[in-house]
């Protein structure tokens, strides 16, 4: 898989390889029980700190996309599906509130911007 | 365990005192000491190799007490290089290795010849023709030829090309792979310190102003350059240091609280550091 890591983006590093990992877990690029890198393995490779690696890989593990084996490694872990609907219906409605107030900026009402969902599912 | 734990270090020479000191370097980290000439880090570092013994206040190097006997076993496993290397001015890098297979136990030859190697050190040209660069390769290539565990550079990139500083860093980069590994550098040159630092400690007259995490000072403060108005208008707490400049002001701030009013960029560790070292 590749890991883009920008140091001019206003995002801290940590929280970038978090993302990254998250979503290639999220679409199949990596699947359960697949080892990742290890921690200082690819903090060199990446020319990042180790703290900041393994402080993303804390978080995919507090969250659980991944389980870590004293000795051995981190690995995949088996996804909840249920969690990950969670996930994206979480997203889903971020996306939607953000629509929802831009909506007024625009000068749409509640009509016009299910019409433009409508719209929208017809194109897709 | 740490490879460095300097407590409560107080020492005074002169009309200079370094304040209280405390730095701690955990194992398979690389920390980077910055500061202005005079800050105090040269002394730090003499200091942790046992030069110059302290006031008050403890270090050990990897679990040992640098003040007792053990210590001078120790050093085996240590690896230093001084801003200004060094050498009898006969003395090829051939000759060098003779003497440091006498000096070190774990002298690694194979290694030795391949770093002189890597960093294209002629083995038969003498001391004296070297340039610094040159000079400050043969004394990095000896450090990391005899299995040290910990290095320490002082200012051992400065005065050298990007091209060669680059390629250091790499270097260093790569002995850190290693988890029992750990190295600790000085440096003026504070965009190095940014590429390959875990932890960064800021020095000022004598004092460590900060200890910190690197990705963590870059995620947490920015520089940020508003009116009068607006500066008034930031909460106290936000600012850590201002400037007033003819057309408005400048000031380090805290991202995290001033989030939702302003947007801020990405600020370079250098020009973090120097706001933190001259502003109000």
């Amino acid at each position: 898989m590749n890991i883009i890591i920008s140091n001019a983006a206003d995002r801290p590093i940590y929280e970038q390889l978090y993302t990254q990992f998250k979503n290639a877990i999220i679409v199949g690029t990596l699947n359960e029980g697949e080892q990742l890198p290890s921690i200082r393995g690819l903090a060199k490779d990446l020319k990042i700190s180790v703290i900041t690696t393994k402080r993303a890989y804390d978080d995919l593990e507090r969250d659980g996309f991944i389980h870590s084996m004293a000795g051995k490694g981190s690995f995949v872990a088996k996804q909840n599906k249920e969690l990950l609907r969670e996930i994206y219906l979480g997203q889903m409605e971020d996306f939607m509130q953000r629509a929802w107030a831009l909506a007024p900026v625009c000068g749409l009402n509640k009509k016009e911007v299910m019409d433009l969902f409508a719209m929208m599912e017809e194109e897709v | 365990m740490n490879a460095i734990e300097v407590k409560n270090i107080t020492r005074t020479l002169g009309d200079f005192t370094l304040d209280n000191v405390n730095l701690t370097l955990p194992q398979g980290v690389i920390l980077g000491l910055v500061g202005e000439n005079g800050a105090g880090k040269s002394t730090t570092i003499n200091l942790i190799m046992n030069a110059i013994t302290p006031d008050s206040g403890t270090i050990t190097v990897m679990g040992v007490d640098n003040q007792s006997k053990e210590f001078t076993k120790l050093k085996e496993d240590i690896g230093v290089v001084l801003d200004e290397p060094y050498f009898p001015e006969q003395m090829t890098p051939s000759q060098a290795g003779k003497m440091m297979k006498l000096t070190y136990k774990n002298w690694d030859e194979s290694t030795y010849q391949k770093y002189l190697e890597k960093f294209k050190l002629s083995k038969n040209k003498k001391f004296k023709e070297f340039s610094r660069g040159m000079r400050m390769k043969l004394s990095i290539a000896i450090a990391l030829s005899h299995n040290a565990k910990l290095l320490i550079l002082d200012e051992a990139t400065s005065g050298l090309d990007p091209m060669a500083r680059d390629e250091l860093l790499d270097t260093f980069s790569e002995f850190t792979r290693d988890e029992t590994h750990a190295i600790l550098m000085s440096s003026h040159i504070i965009s190095d310190l940014e590429k390959v630092c875990d932890y960064i400690a800021f020095m000022h007259h004598g004092k460590v102003e900060f200890f910190e995490e690197k990705d963590k000072l870059m995620d947490e403060y920015a520089v940020i350059r508003l009116s009068q108005t607006d500066f008034i208008s930031l909460p106290e707490t936000a600012i850590v240091r201002s400037r007033e400049s003819k057309f408005g002001m400048e000031a380090l701030v805290k991202k995290k609280e001033i989030a939702s009013v302003f947007v801020t960029e990405r600020t370079k560790l250098e020009d973090i550091i120097i706001f933190w070292a001259k502003g109000e």
